[in-house]
């Protein structure tokens, strides 16, 4: 399975995904930057991605903790989400995201 | 504004779990130590960001929390009776006309000593700001992301912002002190300790403070002088008088001011040698996450290897001249006489 992420420089790179995986932690394991200082922990929104449209809706809906980090992100959009909150699954094969500025490392 | 001038064998920048296991492994070799750090708590990122997350690859401990590791860390360190300055940032670092390393903090605390060990991992932590336009000029005056002495809070108007632990013990802390406190967070539901959200329901309920469920939108006032905050509720936009406001919304790291210290850099991170974990910069060393060198991996294990490997080198700059003896601490009394368990 496949995600398509966009990176600062609006680059878009296809990345081979496995399930079970945090998109921040397959976004990393590619070498894309991604600062995701907290490592997975929802404890710094600094894997801050938009989502794309079409995928928005057919994500698993944020967490308290999500809302709580995405709420003061200067670069929030309504389809933001923190990648490492956003578990890879056969659902969501084919995956876009786009790096959003405040996760550039 | 020079505070205190003191005299140690290594200055630790940061006083995460590589920072406090270079005191250990500093002290077995007889080396005393300072640790400063941003933070009012040693631990780091383990502490400040995750100290609920279970670890599980720490050797001997299947499983250990980020504050359980501190806590085992403290505790392993307390023999060398390090000294801590917490609450303090490494402002600057020159060398002295003796050859030792100066280093001045942003309150004016001076150490010498001829080892640095940087272990500053991701950087310094700094509070995460609201987007609010121009709140830049209205900080330090109106606007603080941290409260440093209560009594600047005494007889205003003061609104908190957040939804975690800070937010909620100001808010309680401030109540008794101040004209008039209001708590802002985006939704009636809380990340902190249940009793404080309790209390400050309380306090609420009995009119002592106000608590409004919505979005921050816009400062206002003369800056720096702030005179509202706006919020925009389910019932419409709220104007809610202030002359101080607190944002806690947690915090982020910034490389900060070790990137003015004169080492190489690169991408932000402190190339070192992989015998000594020495930087470009003789008698200055970089372990844990904010050194990079082929192979690195940015493990706490990682840290705690090139902590024993630093302090070998370190030393040799501490006691020139003296033989270092290898020595386990399974056998040898001065270690276990160092260890106070001999």
């Amino acid at each position: 399975m496949k995600i398509s992420v966009t990176d600062h420089a609006g680059t878009e790179h296809e990345l081979e995904a496995l399930p079970g995986w945090r998109v921040m932690e397959i976004i990393r394991d590619w070498d894309l930057p991604i600062k995701a200082e907290c490592g997975g922990a929802c404890a710094c929104a600094t894997c801050h991605v938009y989502v794309d449209a079409a995928w928005f809706g057919r994500l698993p809906g944020e967490s308290e903790e999500e809302i709580d980090q995405l709420e003061i992100l200067a670069d929030r959009m309504p389809n933001s989400r923190l990648a490492c909150q956003v578990l890879m699954s056969e659902e969501l094969d084919g995956l876009k995201v786009t790096l959003a500025p405040g996760s550039r490392p | 504004m020079t505070k205190l001038h003191q005299e140690t064998d290594a200055i630790i920048i940061g006083a995460g779990p590589c920072g406090l296991f270079a005191v250990f492994e500093l002290g077995l070799l007889g080396l005393n130590a300072h640790l400063i750090d941003i933070l009012d708590k040693p631990g780091g990122q383990c502490a400040e960001l995750y100290p609920e997350k279970p670890i599980y690859d720490i050797p001997a401990w299947p499983v250990i929390t980020g504050q359980d590791l501190t806590d085992r860390l403290m505790e392993q360190i307390a023999p060398f009776s390090p000294t801590f300055h917490l609450g303090e940032m490494a402002e600057s670092l020159v060398k002295t006309s003796e050859g030792l390393w100066r280093i001045t903090t942003d309150v004016g605390t001076v150490i010498e000593a001829p080892v640095v060990v940087i272990a500053a991992g991701g950087g310094s932590f700094v509070p995460k700001k609201p987007t609010l336009d121009n709140i830049d000029a209205y900080e330090g005056e109106s606007v603080f992301y941290a409260v440093r002495r209560i009594e600047a809070f005494r007889g205003k108007r003061v609104v908190i912002a957040g939804g975690g632990d800070s937010a909620l013990d100001w808010t309680l802390n401030l109540q008794p002190v101040a004209a008039r406190v209001t708590l802002v967070h985006h939704r009636d539901g809380f990340r902190a300790a249940p009793h404080s959200v309790a209390r400050m329901k309380e306090l609420a309920a009995e009119g002592a403070i106000d608590f409004v469920v919505g979005k921050l939108n816009a400062l206002a006032g003369a800056a720096p002088q702030l005179e509202s905050v706006s919020v925009a509720t389910a019932k419409g936009d709220e104007v809610l008088i202030a002359d101080r406001f607190l944002a806690f919304f947690g915090l982020t790291m910034k490389l900060g001011p070790i990137a003015d210290f004169g080492l190489n850099l690169s991408e932000n991170l402190i190339p070192v040698d992989t015998e000594s974990f020495q930087t470009s910069v003789p008698g200055i060393f970089a372990i844990g996450d904010i050194n990079v060198y082929p192979g690195k991996l940015k493990l706490i294990l990682s840290g705690f290897h090139e902590a024993a490997l630093m302090s070998q080198a370190a030393f040799q700059i501490c006691r020139p001249g003296e033989r270092l003896r290898f020595q386990y601490t399974t056998s040898s009394t001065q270690l276990q006489r160092r260890l106070k368990v001999a």
